[in-house]
């Protein structure tokens, strides 16, 4: 059987969603790792060298191709899953079990993540857009410190940044977990050090991102 | 244990065949046991309903000791009823309460069609196992039964895959209508001995493949079909069955795959 017919599987999706899914979490460490440089407080100097060093290297520019075509086969993929799940029960049950047999947020991975979505085009629509744009037209890179610092000034704004990272928080309680399942990697030695983990990054890394813009909104750091 | 007697209402999904829309009726049944089971609950009332010259209603059950996998009833929203690890036929009355209303469905998934009220055709279930639930051995004379030997645990763990009955409450359960469970507990207790690993890499590709041709959904690790085993099959067979499938596709499979 070829690549593609494995890949095409109910199986063989799911190790697209696994895979693509394991990398949009190593994505997650290093953009938090890297934005997480303005809690030094030193007028973003130690950020402002990372972020170009991420903005200008070539090697980081050209994962960055890969980093958008993994996440829209992630999307994509995710939502014929969901659809073609959808399909698999033509009459619905009266009453359902609800929450007694399952989580609510390992039922809702499709909604969480168009949630994620929107945020997404919000948040590159801010900050990535106007930087690319700016660079390919000759115009330099832009300084997204004093970008972040004047954008966080709003209300709503700031809502937006929280909302999205509690919407990451949950997709990722599942999703980290569940990507090592599909892999099969979780055996009865490894399974609760994978569970402890997962929840551990669900909860620090969208808290770590979500302390930015609540961290310019209250003037931690300026 | 207390024992008492009450009466309920029954709302029962009636369906005449595979084609006609169904609906629910509304039943009322008296003078209830504490001591009968789910079933006997169900005959009780087509008894009243063979009484009153109408048809009784139409339900899957053979052995009524929790080990066939023929019954199979959607219970307030729980496949086999409330009880963890129980068929629908060990579930017993004493659960419910004079006066209660009690909501009885079909499974429901685009794999498993209604033949007639509560009756579902499961031969999807058959045709995956025709696609790879097997050893292949020559005819000959029965080989000892220690002629292998196999180690306690291993032994252990393929007896625990084993268990499945094949009832589908997995596939009613899963959100997605998902057979995962069902499958990865068959290549499961294959997988473990030594009798299962000639044919290892093509069993698992087959069977999925024949899943996914029946029509039921793909897993998304949920866990719902878990918690509504009746035999406590385990999620940790559809992380092997993952792991088996991976194990055929990164050795480059079988020449006898589909």
């Amino acid at each position: 059987m070829s690549w593609k017919n494995y890949f095409s599987t109910s199986i063989g999706k799911k190790i697209q969603m696994s895979l693509t899914g394991l990398f949009l979490i190593l994505f997650l460490i290093v953009h938090c790792y890297i934005n997480a440089q303005i809690f030094w407080n030193d007028g973003g100097e130690k950020f402002k060298e990372a972020a170009h060093f991420m903005g200008t290297n070539f090697v980081i520019r050209t994962i960055e191709i890969g980093l958008f075509a993994f996440l829209i086969l992630h999307m994509v993929q995710g939502l014929l899953l969901w659809s073609r799940n959808r399909a698999r029960r033509n009459t619905r049950y009266a009453v359902s079990a609800g929450n007694a047999t399952s989580k609510w947020y390992s039922r809702s991975m499709a909604l969480l993540g168009t949630l994620i979505l929107l945020f997404l085009v919000v948040h590159l629509n801010a900050f990535w857009g106007p930087n690319r744009l700016s660079q390919t037209t000759g115009h330099g890179e832009l300084d997204l410190y004093v970008m972040m610092r004047d954008e966080f000034q709003s209300v709503g704004f700031v809502a937006i940044y929280v909302f999205g990272c509690i919407s990451l928080a949950w997709h990722l309680v599942h999703g980290f977990y569940s990507s090592f399942q599909t892999l099969g990697l979780t055996t009865n030695k490894y399974k609760t050090i994978i569970h402890g983990v997962g929840i551990g990054f669900s909860i620090i890394v969208p808290l770590i991102f979500a302390l930015m813009p609540i961290a310019f909104f209250m003037g931690w750091i300026s | 244990m207390e024992h008492n007697s009450m009466n309920l209402t029954l709302k029962v999904w009636k369906q005449k065949n595979k084609n006609e829309k169904g609906r629910f009726e509304t039943y009322q049944v008296k003078g209830i046991s504490s001591e009968m089971s789910f079933l006997e609950m169900f005959d009780v009332l087509n008894e009243q309903l063979i009484a009153e010259g109408k048809e009784p209603i139409a339900f899957d059950h053979d052995c009524r000791e929790g080990i066939c996998g023929m019954c199979s009833m959607y219970i307030n929203g729980r496949a086999h009823g409330p009880w963890h690890h129980t068929t629908t036929c060990q579930l017993h009355m004493r659960e419910y309460k004079d006066g209660d209303t009690i909501v009885v469905e079909p499974w429901r998934a685009s794999a498993f069609p209604v033949i007639k009220d509560l009756v579902v055709d499961r031969q999807a279930f058959d045709r995956i196992i025709q696609a790879g639930g097997y050893v292949s051995v020559n005819t000959g004379n029965a080989v000892d039964a220690n002629a292998i030997p196999i180690e306690k645990h291993s032994a252990d763990e393929a007896f625990a895959s084993a268990a499945c009955i094949g009832c589908g409450a997995c596939v009613a359960a899963c959100p997605n209508a998902s057979a995962m469970l069902f499958v990865s507990a068959k290549v499961s207790h294959l997988a473990m001995l030594p009798q299962g690993d000639p044919e290892r890499k093509i069993r698992a590709v087959n069977m999925v493949q024949q899943m996914d041709k029946e029509g039921f959904g793909s897993c998304t690790n949920i866990g719902a079909c878990e918690a509504e085993c009746p035999k406590g099959i385990s999620l940790e067979n559809i992380a092997r069955l993952n792991r088996e499938y991976l194990g055929s596709m990164l050795s480059g499979g079988s020449q006898n795959s589909i």
